[in-house]
């Protein structure tokens, strides 16, 4: 991850924000991310987010979980340690069934969670840079990013035109990174 | 023309099937079918209720398919009464032969319970129960479309909607949920028994009833009507459609589990015919249809917003838990598996009643609740 300098512009209001965010996109600028107190629905449709992929995702690790069950369970009780339960067959499908459904639901949950956790970049003790401390209270907080071609005044003027009421100039590492908001030394960025 | 096949195959049914086991397969076929259809047709007045019930909002742009489809239940409670009647107190086919527990002493031992004038009792105050609810849920619907209500006459309107599902919500989980399926269905096998029974055939119409409900909305959408239904309105039902196969699924397998588990003969006795008799293939034809496809097919976000998918997962979700009937009735009455012509006849001929009487129905009242307060929330639907 990199240090990169955002022009960072906040709006008291949804009705103002979804305007000013296809103005953005329209002229070209590159939305870092917008902050919302509250989810927004359509704002990812506005953003131009992609659909995510995360179901697929939970679908694969469901379908580990039923295999790792399934494979296991068999090898050990036909192979493996054959036990004789109540009279009933070495290989009982019914029996294994629920072990089986929970083993997929484990796996599809704890699997979509750390994907999950892992594209947003949140963990536990993980920092990311706050732009704005009212961002999760009550600001939507857009955050553009500058590059060296892009003219920061320009950017603020074009902020402040479409709506927004507090705009400044920040230079701030873009990822996640662990250590403490209060010192400069990361331990890993 | 469904209606018409329908009147036919009855009428072929009664020449023909006179031989020895004609008149049971003859009056199983027609309790299969009618009990059937009567609980799809109650499934759609299920909905209106639980949807009034959790305040749900979605379901108006299109909430007078449901309750025209509800409208085929008193039609269909009297053609199961008439049934019934014939079974119970003609004692047709030999279909309920608790109807002589001399002898038997379990029969004895349940006659209490299972007695002609017990049952028919129950039948009688349920069917009743169902119709005159219906009707009423109904008629307070049709009503609004006169009204202009204030802030405190859409409370008050809202409230009275409540009172009323939740009395028809009580009434359903007393018969449906528990009494009805056992008396009509589970005593053709009257020395077995299963609590989970009742649920077990609950989801399995209420998944059908859902699945009518989404190929009426898709049949009106392709005609043009209900212009405010769009792919979110598809999607719900179309969750609904998936989430309740998989609940019909885990109910169907915790009855089999436990039975399976237990290995007890008094209980084994009922999927003896159905696991390793004539009926195998339906047997795990009917996991297939009602498990396997659903869960497959409709998994996908972009397959239940597709409205030819949801149409072909409608028909296959509706034939599969009548398959489902099938063999619940079948193995216990006629005992050979057969090909079910008759049955599938006389199937055809119920389906071609409901869209008959649910098409009169909606063409009676305007398709959209125009005065009812929850309008806004359906057509600004967002999944």
């Amino acid at each position: 991850m990199a240090v990169k300098k955002f022009v960072v512009g906040s709006f008291d209001d949804e009705a103002v924000l979804f305007p000013a965010v296809k103005k953005v996109r329209q002229a070209g600028y590159k939305i870092h991310d917008v902050y919302t107190p509250f989810p927004v629905h359509g704002l990812d449709h506005a953003m131009g987010l992609r659909e995510t992929s995360l179901h697929t995702a939970g679908f694969i690790y469901a379908i580990t979980g039923t295999t790792t069950a399934l494979s296991f369970m068999s090898w050990v009780f036909t192979t493996d340690w054959p036990m004789n339960i109540g009279g009933k067959p070495h290989f009982p499908l019914p029996a294994f069934i629920p072990i089986t459904f929970e083993l997929t639901v484990l796996f599809s949950a704890v699997g979509m969670v750390m994907t999950f956790m892992y594209l947003c970049q949140m963990a536990p003790f993980v920092k990311k840079h706050i732009f704005h401390p009212r961002q999760t209270d009550d600001l939507f907080v857009m955050a553009i990013e500058v590059s060296e071609k892009t003219n920061a005044e320009e950017v603020k003027g074009f902020l402040s035109s479409v709506g927004a009421k507090e705009i400044n100039e920040q230079t701030a590492e873009a990822g996640w990174w662990l250590g403490r908001f209060d010192r400069e030394d990361k331990v890993f960025a | 023309m469904l209606l018409g096949i329908g009147l036919l195959t009855l009428l072929i049914g009664i020449f023909a099937l006179n031989g020895e086991h004609g008149p049971t397969r003859f009056w199983a076929g027609l309790l299969q079918n009618s009990t059937f259809f009567l609980m799809v047709a109650l499934a759609s007045t299920f909905f209106i209720c639980v949807t009034t019930l959790a305040h749900g909002g979605w379901q108006m742009a299109f909430r007078r398919v449901p309750e025209a489809i509800s409208m085929t239940v008193p039609v269909l409670s009297v053609i199961v009464l008439v049934v019934l009647g014939f079974l119970i107190f003609g004692n047709k086919g030999h279909i309920y032969h608790w109807l002589h527990p001399e002898g038997d002493r379990i029969l004895e031992f349940k006659s209490p319970f299972l007695n002609a004038g017990f049952v028919s009792t129950m039948t009688v105050i349920t069917l009743a129960l169902w119709s005159v609810l219906t009707i009423k849920l109904r008629r307070m619907s049709l009503a609004e479309d006169t009204m202009l209500l204030d802030q405190e006459g859409r409370k008050a309107l809202i409230w009275k909607g409540t009172v009323w599902c939740g009395l028809f919500a009580v009434v359903y989980a007393l018969s449906m949920g528990s009494t009805t399926p056992w008396i009509w269905l589970m005593s053709i096998d009257a020395h077995w028994f299963s609590t989970m029974y009742s649920w077990y055939t609950f989801a399995s119409t209420w998944v059908s009833g859902l699945s009518l409900i989404a190929l009426f909305v898709v049949y009106l959408k392709s005609k043009g009507y209900l212009e405010m239904v769009n792919e979110e309105h598809l999607h719900d039902l179309g969750k609904f459609m998936f989430a309740f196969s998989v609940f019909w699924t885990y109910l169907w397998f915790s009855q089999y589990m436990l039975i399976w588990y237990a290995n007890m003969p008094e209980e084994t006795v009922y999927f003896q015919p159905r696991v390793w008799g004539e009926f195998r293939p339906v047997f795990f034809l009917n996991l297939v249809i009602n498990f396997v496809a659903p869960l497959l097919i409709l998994m996908k976000r972009s397959s239940k917003r597709n409205y030819t998918l949801v149409a072909f997962m409608g028909g296959l979700i509706i034939f599969g838990h009548w398959l489902d009937f099938f063999q619940m009735v079948m193995p216990a009455t006629v005992k050979h598996l057969h090909f079910p012509w008759f049955e599938l006849g006389i199937g055809l001929g119920f389906v071609g009643l409901i869209i008959y009487l649910t098409a009169q129905q909606l063409a009676k009242a305007p398709l959209t609740p125009k005065n009812h307060p929850y309008l806004k929330e359906s057509i600004v639907h967002h999944t």
